[in-house]
């Protein structure tokens, strides 16, 4: 069993290498008419002869070598232009997108002839290598029960060598994916047959990294199942959360495009979908007909009424640990690292002035781009709200909710985004704090202090503060991951949907009879 | 202003420390000689299994204490002289109290053996013991634990999540069955076997033999068995730690003799927790009662008469809970070893053999008098009510479903259990209220 864990751990590594290398692989003999086709008017007019100068006759074996050489001229040029104030010549696109086309329409060798092969030997190599050091545990776990053995010796979950390695590489690529994704020219190549069989469409950038996000989930709620296959409550959770990312975040957006219908995730809400209202999506909506409207009308009622409907019943969990993408990823292939969270009161006061901050941020931002829509007028109180939403778009959603919030998942644990950054969670959970059914139970007198519920808490809750007084635990950010109560060795926490009145409890006191048990 | 001196950081001078820091402005300070800050000595397991850090095991931060206004001195106590009102410390310091609790816990017991001082043969109740079974256990291949209760099933379960594998000898013909019910005990032999742990019943250790160096080399048993181990677990019970208080004033006995205000013979001297025996235990309890939820009783106590609201000594209904392995486990009102005359049992097993409930209630009235609980999780408040106001069995059984405390959509048996008492008892024949439907259940209205 050991063995068959280490072998699949190698061929893992050995899958993520070539995917990884393959940014410094392939054939590309850019021609004239690739130039020609990759750019607008504009472009060409700008770039072209000096672009023709350069690339035509040469051969390039990675794209990273065309990306810079590319993204050099194209800026310089602009500088220029910009300098010598001829506005409209200026090109506003982003170079990484524009040389994307042109990588893609001159690649010949490995990445057009053997695209399936070349997605085995990563996709591949990745899950089976991955299966195979998963499915062991289904043996090597012995006997059902909470086993989180060594977790705080291993140099992977405790912010060892392994720890920072991960780190790293998770960063760089978000980084790269976010604004350098020409260097990942090769990959998106390999996964182009699958979007065109989806959509019609070859696939972007955000395809490949839709397709990885499925992939990672799904073989890490593989690890989920055998983990907790003693909990219900934590096998239908994922496997919940997983069908929501695959089927409504996934294939129903891609399929709509297929159809020439928008693009759209119905279950992600405002303010997580913090563009929901920028011009361009309510015109691409309300242009597409009647199911265009339809979903204009959805995402508004989601926030406005699902959301605190669900919330009011059951506690923001119903979203942030059954059914949203980022909570979805946290889960499985965060989950190694939830013990990681900072616990300490300064890292809960941090968490709310931020979260609340960003929730107030990402208000504002809407109200002026509606203010913008509907008025025309493109200016709030002398600030252009194109920079507002530019700012928003960069600080929050590509360096916080991707660089940081999943990068850092080996540092700082799993819901770095979920608990300092998410608007919507910081919406659901003035909610959940204020009215909602939703609470933890505790079991009167039973907790012996241990501490295994904070440390696993992914929020970085303290929930033994609350456990051994014996009061309940209602946190806004708790998301209802219910880990606290599958950890605990006394069952001294449940998850509980009840009446409001005693949600929170009283602390436990002795009187004339003795302990005072009751929690009402 | 009144100085509380309390002597022992653990639960039960740590819960007094907080009660009077609540309800009063008194100088107070916690003098213990194991670590610097409160831990939670039930969770050392976790920290040599790698579930937590040692960190992790201190229930507040280490701000709390001055935010507080609680004074820590980490030294030991040599003696105390109860006339002068004074503490002697180790180093040669001293510090006067006004009121002073004794909170001292417990240490293992060690019951003689030879052999027993060997490098390599520990109990485990301190910081010091986890750390040293740290260093004993490195590299080892097998171990022998002696003595089986709760800290021996501890132990076993730690040296098996590093692959040590352990032989297990208990004195009793099955696991603590001293404490529980023949089945449950049963159940649990069951449990702790699946783990490929060599249990020896009615096995007691004779002695343990040295491998010339001063460590364990092996230990033979009464039956003259001998099993070759590189380590060896004391697990036989505490007693309470009370050595440097002997030759004082003070009256002890096993423990620190307390009155039901947990006074001793010597004003301004209280004694709480572990180390404290009580001259008339409340009804149903021992004289000395070594539980976590006990001492945290009886730290609040002490801390209302301290702070001048004489208060007795009621711990309530009865409760516990521990861990065996992968079963948990919770105990409501009295479940004795053995059935009483005037008791009748209902015990219910479910097909997998890890789950069961033991109910014994009165035979005459049907009153409940306990409820044992092995991978059912129940409500301690309710059941603390029920218990209180002495419902029938026939009541409980009906209003099961109140007192589950199993997480969501877990399944659910009360039906299972109520057939057994059906098949049991058929001239009483109960029956459970209908199950909600799926929407009203969804809604929870
Ligand atoms: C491994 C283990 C697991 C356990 N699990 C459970 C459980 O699951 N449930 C449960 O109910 N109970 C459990 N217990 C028992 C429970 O931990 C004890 O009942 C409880 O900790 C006793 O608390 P206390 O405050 O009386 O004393 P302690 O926690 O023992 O604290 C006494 C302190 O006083 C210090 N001290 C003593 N003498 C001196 C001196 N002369 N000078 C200075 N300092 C001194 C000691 O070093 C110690 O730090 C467990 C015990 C152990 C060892
Ligand atoms: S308190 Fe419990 S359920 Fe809530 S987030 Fe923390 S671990 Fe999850
Ligand atoms: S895990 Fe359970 S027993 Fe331990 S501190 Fe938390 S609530 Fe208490």
């Amino acid at each position: 069993m050991k063995l068959i864990k280490n072998i699949g751990l190698i061929i893992f590594i050995t899958g993520l290498v070539i995917f990884s290398s393959t940014t410094f692989m392939g054939e590309f003999h850019p021609t004239k008419n690739n130039i020609h086709q990759s750019l607008s008017v504009q472009q060409y007019e700008n770039i072209g002869v000096q672009l023709e100068n350069i690339f035509i006759g040469k051969t390039y074996t990675s794209p990273t070598v065309i990306s810079s050489e590319f993204t050099k001229i194209y800026n310089s040029v602009n500088e220029n232009l910009k300098a010598e104030q001829q506005w409209d010549k200026v090109m506003w696109d982003n170079p990484q997108i524009v040389v994307y086309k042109l990588i893609k329409s001159s690649a010949t060798g490995l990445f057009i002839h053997h695209q399936w092969l070349m997605f085995l030997l990563t996709f591949g190599l990745g899950i089976i290598g991955s299966l195979m050091y998963i499915i062991p545990d289904v043996i090597l776990l012995g006997t059902l029960g909470i086993k989180n053995n060594q977790i705080f010796q291993s140099s992977a979950t405790n912010r060892g060598w392994i720890g920072w390695i991960s780190f790293v590489y998770l960063v760089v690529f978000y980084i790269v994916l976010y604004f350098f994704p020409a260097i990942l020219s090769n990959q998106i190549l390999i996964v182009s047959p699958i979007s065109i069989a989806l959509s019609g469409n070859p696939s972007s950038q955000w395809f490949l990294y839709g397709l990885i996000y499925c992939t990672v989930m799904t073989v890490m709620a593989v690890r989920m199942f055998i983990k907790y296959r003693h909990s219900k409550y934590q096998i239908l959770r994922t496997g919940t959360v997983l069908f929501f990312q695959i089927a409504f975040a996934f294939l129903i957006p891609e399929v709509l495009v297929r159809f020439n219908l928008p693009y759209m995730d119905f279950k992600n809400a405002w303010p997580l979908d913090y563009d929901f209202f920028f011009d361009w999506n309510i015109n691409g909506l309300i242009s597409s007909g009647n199911i265009g409207i339809f979903m204009f009308v959805w995402g508004i009622v989601l926030t406005l009424i699902i959301v605190p409907v669900f919330t009011y019943f059951y506690g923001k969990r119903w979203y942030c640990s059954w059914v949203c993408g980022c909570g979805g990823l946290a889960e499985t292939l965060g989950d190694p690292y939830r013990q990681l969270s900072d616990k300490s009161i300064k890292a809960w006061k941090i968490e709310r002035y931020l979260i609340n901050s960003i929730l107030i941020f990402a208000i504002l931002m809407t109200a002026a781009t509606l203010y913008t829509y509907i008025s025309g007028n493109s200016n709030l109180m002398g600030i252009s709200t194109f920079d507002i939403q530019k700012s928003y778009g960069f600080l929050i959603g590509a360096i916080f909710s991707g660089v940081i919030g999943t990068g850092f998942y080996p540092l700082m644990g799993n819901r770095v985004w979920c608990r300092f950054g998410c608007p919507l969670a910081a919406y659901m959970g003035l909610i959940q704090r204020f009215k909602s059914r939703f609470r933890i139970t505790t079991n009167g007198g039973q907790c012996i202090s241990c501490g295994n519920c904070s440390t696993y808490c992914e929020m970085g809750i303290d929930v033994r503060w609350y456990a051994q007084r014996g009061q309940n635990i209602v946190r806004s950010s708790c998301v209802g991951c219910g880990v606290c109560s599958s950890v605990c060795p006394r069952g001294v926490l449940n998850l509980e949907n009840r009446n409001e009145s005693g949600r929170f409890g009283k602390p436990l006191e002795i009187n004339d009879n003795g302990l005072n048990i009751s929690n009402t | 202003m009144k100085h509380i001196v309390i002597v022992g950081n653990g639960i039960s001078g740590v819960t007094a420390a907080r009660f009077i820091r609540k309800h009063t402005d008194f100088k107070i300070t916690i003098v213990s000689a194991e670590t610097e800050y409160f831990f939670s000595r039930t969770a050392l397991m976790y920290v040599y299994m790698g579930h937590m850090k040692f960190e992790h095991t201190k229930p507040y931060e280490d701000s709390f204490w001055k935010k507080n206004n609680i004074n820590l001195i980490k030294q030991y106590v040599n003696q105390v002289d109860f006339k002068q009102k004074r503490l002697h410390f180790e180093s040669g310091d001293v510090l006067d109290y006004d009121d002073l609790i004794l909170a001292t816990g417990s240490k293992p017991n060690k019951f003689g053996w030879l052999g027993q001082d060997l490098i390599g043969v520990q109990g485990l109740y301190s910081f010091q013991d986890l750390e040293s079974m740290e260093n004993n256990t490195k590299n080892i291949n097998h171990a022998v634990i002696v003595g089986g209760g709760l800290i021996g099933v501890e132990m076993a379960e730690m040296l098996t999540s590093r692959n040590i594998t352990v032989t297990f000898l208990v004195r009793e013909n099955s696991f603590w069955n001293i404490v529980l019910p023949r089945q449950e005990s049963e159940l649990i032999n069951r449990h702790i076997r699946e783990h490929n742990i060599d249990l020896k019943l009615s096995t007691e250790l004779k002695e343990i033999i040295d491998d010339g160096n001063g460590r364990v080399k092996s230990i033979i048993t009464n039956s003259g068995e001998e099993i070759s181990c590189e380590f060896v677990g004391l697990t036989v019970g505490v007693q309470p730690n009370i050595d440097f208080l002997k030759n004082s004033d003070l009256k002890i006995n096993k423990g620190i003799l307390v009155n039901e205000f947990l006074e001793t013979n010597l004003p301004n001297v209280y004694a709480i927790g572990d180390c404290a025996e009580h001259r008339t235990p409340p009804m149903g309890r021992r004289a000395i009662e070594q539980v976590w939820y006990s001492g945290r009783i009886m730290g609040e106590t002490v801390a209302h008469t301290i702070c001048n609201k004489q208060t007795p000594y009621h711990p309530g209904i009865w409760f516990n809970s521990a861990k065996f392995f992968d079963i948990e486990y919770q105990t409501y009102g009295i479940v004795n070893a053995n059935l009483g005359d005037h008791e009748e049992e209902l015990y219910w097993e479910y097909k997998d053999g890890k789950k069961c409930i033991h109910f014994i209630f009165d035979k005459l009235n049907h009153k409940l008098i306990g409820v044992n609980t092995f991978g059912i999780r129940l409500r301690h408040e309710v059941f603390d009510k029920w218990l209180r106001e002495e419902k029938t069995i026939d009541y409980v059984l009906l209003n099961l479903k109140q007192a589950n405390f199993d997480p969501e959509f877990f399944n659910n048996h009360d039906e299972e259990i109520i057939n057994e008492f059906n098949i049991k008892f058929p001239e009483v024949n109960i029956h459970a209220e209908k199950k909600k439907d799926t929407f009203t259940s969804l809604f929870s209205l």
